[in-house]
């Protein structure tokens, strides 16, 4: 639920960090934290157990810049990964403007990745949002270990692409992200797919950390535009 | 199905009516400070004593505890705690829901009392509760104020540049 607050000149959006647990959500918002210079970003704030797994949310205010004289505030929040932490996880989605979900690229992760995703969408349409309406996007992470499963596998796995019943929508649509792709396109079978945008990441040296928040940022802000 | 979570604005008559309401209060209850916290963890406003912690971390902390209540209210078969209190050695806090989208929090010490707290917090809670329904029926983009980001693509694809 983004704020425009006319009153001290701020746009107030809350972006959500979602993915099966161990899958470096948390490192994303440290890395972003480490980065930023302090004038732009708040304290980062941790609900975490004793062994460092989320128990609530961590959260991490950033300034990202000045439109039209109104500051861009982006609260970043990530949920708890453990598949029993559900009831706490999906209070974290109330009022979402942009999903970010951190994928575990490991093969062995595979299965607590679609858990994870199809738990997103189930959390999400409680609340009647359409994930497939608003800002989302995807991190595949850990790319660096060799057990890594190739970004086509995850792809047909977590983002076969969900199909376009809205006749405007469906023409070609390059994937701004990624030259070659499309984000729209036309399957074989005859129907509209949409896919959304991807990007490689290993947080843990920062790879693909800013592509990302860039990224859904900059959707948060067009769906406002 | 919206799209997502709607979006909403605050403008600067907003905060006045706002600020009045919340000083008269503050004066009548004597508490030290009063601030209101959208849902989703955004600061509204503060009125008062200008505190010391971070309120951006404190309003996060405020809308994930009361969301935590309203689930907890559901186990036991309530459908939501409209009002929370916390009490500390020297200073307690109230919360207050306000057209189930605002929570106004207001810290106290022991200057005041409970009593006194909650009972001067009704008409400010009813009074809010009124002006908030019609800022959310309003949206984000009423005919008054255009929408600052209409047709801004080029500014904020150059941010993010």
């Amino acid at each position: 639920m983004s704020m425009i607050n006319y009153a001290s000149r701020e746009i107030n959006c809350k972006i959500v960090y979602y993915g099966p647990g161990l899958g470096v959500k948390t490192t994303n918002l440290e890395h972003v934290y480490g980065k930023v210079s302090p004038d732009t970003r708040g304290k980062l704030i941790s609900l975490a157990t004793e062994t460092e797994r989320t128990l609530f949310f961590d959260f991490l205010p950033v300034d990202l810049g000045t439109i039209r004289g109104f500051k861009t505030r982006f609260h970043l929040y990530t949920v708890p990964g453990q598949v029993y932490y559900n009831a706490s996880r999906k209070l974290i989605l109330k009022g979402v403007d942009g999903i970010v979900f951190v994928a575990d690229s490991q093969i062995e992760r595979m299965e607590a990745n679609q858990e994870a995703m199809q738990n997103l969408y189930d959390n999400m349409s409680e609340y009647g949002y359409d994930l497939t309406r608003m800002p989302f996007v995807i991190q595949y992470n850990k790319r660096d270990l060799p057990n890594a499963a190739p970004i086509r596998d995850l792809q047909s796995a977590l983002n076969p692409g969900w199909e376009i019943s809205d006749p405007s929508r469906m023409r070609v649509t390059a994937n701004p992200f990624r030259s070659g792709e499309n984000l729209v396109e036309q399957l074989q079978t005859g129907e509209w797919v949409e896919h959304a945008p991807y990007f490689d990441a290993v947080a843990v040296t920062g790879e693909g950390v800013f592509d990302t928040l860039k990224a859904v940022s900059k959707l948060v802000l067009k769906s406002l535009a | 199905m919206p799209v997502g979570a709607a979006s909403w604005s605050f403008t600067e008559d907003d905060f006045g009516a706002i600020t009045k309401s919340l000083e008269r209060f503050l004066f009548d209850s004597n508490a030290r400070c009063a601030l209101l916290v959208d849902r989703s963890g955004q600061l509204v406003a503060t009125v008062g004593e200008q505190p010391k912690f971070d309120p951006t971390a404190f309003a996060t902390l405020t809308a994930a505890d009361f969301s935590a209540n309203d689930q907890l209210a559901k186990l036991i078969g309530e459908n939501d705690f409209n009002s929370l209190f916390h009490q500390g050695e020297k200073e307690s806090m109230y919360l207050a829901d306000i057209a189930r989208r605002v929570i106004l929090v207001v810290l106290f010490d022991n200057r005041t009392t409970l009593g006194l707290v909650r009972l001067k917090m009704k008409a400010t809670v009813d009074e809010l509760s009124k002006f908030f329904e019609e800022v959310f029926k309003r949206g984000a983009n009423d005919a008054s104020k255009p929408n600052i980001l209409a047709g801004a693509d080029d500014e904020i694809d150059k941010l993010f540049q």
